[in-house]
């Protein structure tokens, strides 16, 4: 049975995948998962999974360019331009690198 | 080729990479279980000609150092065989194929170790040349391979260290230690130089045609002479090679290796060939209850 | 000798012999994960050792690995159990499990013991020893019952007895669920520690007074 292992290499950070383990059981997954990922303290923690626990999920479609919960959804500079204009600050100091 | 096919091949050489579940050309798969599961069979014999000093090792660090480096070695062909596995072809079937001499492994594992002086040869120059190949796999198109080479190749990194370390007591010792070290660098020699095989020229690999591997042959041998041959040097020991020479081009001449004996070698013909597979054999054999009975997830 | 030095050098003793013992499946065992995670034991069991050594060298004016390599073989005293020569998975997982238990046993006093370093090495070791007994139990509750682990137990039985001193046995009896009978004691030595002896300092005698 396959055991798929997840490595936290210092507190605090996400865990990434390191590899997979063949086992009979979550128990021996854990102690073996242990020794092979983490024998010279290279991790923090691990998690230990079966295989048919994970589930992948592929294809994320966005065809109609939702763009608007993208940073990149957002162009400001012309906006901010006209804005400046019409409140005579355009050639204040610090505003020229307020920009999205 | 097919359009699909086409247009894959222009993917992976594109430097893009590949996952487990993603389509792949047949060829492609086959090529890469041969290839991985070569590398799988290495880490794994590459155990046997290390692991008998394991119970010789001279002082207590030495053999703390030496059992973890094996260790890493057998760890390494845990996770090499986990992605032929995924590829298709089980971890079982590929033992079997192993002790039967239906597959191969490198060369450089079936040549006999001979004294402590060996240890540290294997340990600094072997895995030195290890490192160059593996490191250019960091780069393979098939990205699970890819990722395992980073634990690979930070593991072999510390066997360097602990190669140099044994090399360097040995070189500051007695005469006789010293004798050690250049009888071993002189045994070694040949198998290291055939180590990254024949000056195929990269274009006509078909390793590297699938982005399997990224390097030539001669650029790997090449980066080994450029690296290795001075630290041979400055301890004063030598290297039996009356040509080996660096250009004023950068590029190291050297008398051509013994290609006839590699291809001996590897086609299972080498001096310890035959003595380490029946070892193998003999714990793959004697130990399959283990696997068959008492390991099944019923159990 | 004092006390103290011959009871830190029996333990290392053990720990070392048996260390030694357990490497030898590096490459070879059940399994590759397996090998993996006994072979981490093995060397555990001789960093065991080695800071057992360390303490003992210097009530002796030695060093470590003077301890573990340059007495003759006579002067070891391991126990009979670790000295076996014993390369099948039956018996190293038997051996194993008794040995682990046992040695619970002897930590736990020696954690308490009022010698203040001693005690502190104890506390160290069984941070390590808490893994090595919940692997023993893993691979026991796996194997129980079946005819090669069982007859491995009847067999090494007694000579697990001698790893402890006769006051700890019953309560290893208990643990065990088994009777009490005539132990295999320390002192003598089987051909077999000789052998170990050849090979493990083989390369040390090669060149005398050489550093390695």
């Amino acid at each position: 049975m396959i055991f798929e292992v997840f490595r936290q290499e210092r507190r605090g950070q996400a865990f990434a995948h390191a590899g997979s383990i063949d086992a009979p059981d979550l128990e021996f997954a854990e102690a073996w998962a242990r020794e092979q990922y983490g024998r010279r303290q290279e991790s923090e923690a691990l998690w230990v999974v079966p295989r048919e626990a994970v589930r992948e999920v592929h294809d994320f479609p966005d065809e109609l360019s939702k763009t608007y919960h993208r940073v990149d959804g957002y162009s400001l500079k012309a906006k901010l331009k006209e804005a400046r204009e019409r409140a005579q600050t355009a050639e204040s100091a610090g505003a020229l690198s307020a920009d999205g | 080729m097919d359009a699909r096919t086409q247009e894959f091949v222009e993917y992976v050489q594109g430097g893009g990479q590949v996952e487990t579940g993603d389509w792949m050309p047949d060829e492609y798969r086959a090529k890469l279980i041969k290839f991985i599961e070569m590398h799988g069979n290495s880490e794994l014999m590459g155990v046997l000609p290390e692991r008998e000093w394991i119970l010789r090792a001279p002082t207590l660090q030495r053999k703390l150092a030496l059992t973890a480096k094996v260790q890493d070695e057998v760890g390494h062909s845990q996770l090499i065989y986990r992605v032929v596995e995924d590829l298709g072809k089980p971890r079982s079937q590929c033992l079997q194929d192993l002790v039967d001499g239906r597959s191969k492994f490198h060369n450089v594992f079936h040549y006999p170790t001979k004294t402590w002086g060996d240890v540290g040869v294997i340990a600094w120059l072997v895995d030195a040349a290890a490192i160059i190949s593996q490191k250019a796999l960091l780069k393979c198109s098939y990205a699970p391979y890819a990722r395992i080479m980073k634990k690979i190749c930070w593991e072999e990194s510390f066997h360097i260290l602990h190669g140099r370390d044994v090399i360097l007591t040995l070189m500051n010792g007695k005469d006789e230690q010293r004798a050690l070290v250049q009888e071993a660098v002189d045994r070694w020699w040949g198998p290291l130089m055939t180590f990254h095989g024949t000056a195929i020229p990269a274009d006509e690999d078909p390793m590297v045609f699938w982005r399997i591997k990224s390097q030539g042959n001669e650029e790997a041998r090449q980066q080994f002479l450029d690296g290795y041959v001075p630290q041979i040097w400055e301890l004063g020991l030598t290297v039996p090679d009356q040509e080996l020479r660096k250009n004023d081009d950068g590029v190291w001449e050297y008398s051509e290796p013994d290609w006839d004996e590699l291809k001996r070698v590897v086609t299972g013909h080498g001096p310890m060939t035959a003595e380490r597979l029946e070892f193998r054999r003999r714990f793959l054999e004697q130990e399959a209850w283990v696997r068959e009975v008492v390991l099944t997830e019923a159990a | 000798m004092s006390r103290r030095a011959e009871q830190l050098l029996e333990i290392a003793d053990d720990e070392l012999i048996l260390g030694w013992r357990d490497s030898e499946w590096t490459g070879i065992a059940p399994t590759l994960e397996e090998d993996v995670a006994f072979s981490s034991i093995a060397q555990n069991e001789i960093g065991h050792a080695r800071a057992l050594y360390e303490l003992a060298s210097r009530d002796l004016g030695t060093t470590a690995d003077a301890l573990a390599f340059d007495r003759s073989p006579e002067e070891y005293r391991s126990a009979p159990l670790v000295e076996l020569r014993r390369l099948d998975w039956a018996r190293t997982i038997a051996r194993h499990w008794l040995y682990e238990t046992a040695d619970e046993l002897r930590l736990s006093e020696l954690k308490s013991s009022d010698d203040a370093e001693l005690a502190g090495l104890a506390a160290k070791m069984d941070r390590e020893e808490v893994y090595h007994r919940m692997h023993a139990q893993m691979w026991a509750d796996r194997l129980r019952g079946d005819e090669r682990f069982e007859a491995a137990l009847d067999e090494l039985w007694p000579y697990a007895l001698g790893v402890l001193a006769p006051e700890q046995r019953p309560a290893f009896a208990d643990r065990v669920g088994r009777e009490q009978v005539d132990a295999v004691e320390r002192g003598e030595h089987s051909d077999e520690l000789r052998e170990l002896w050849n090979e493990m300092t083989m390369v040390r005698r090669s060149i005398p007074g050489a550093t390695w």
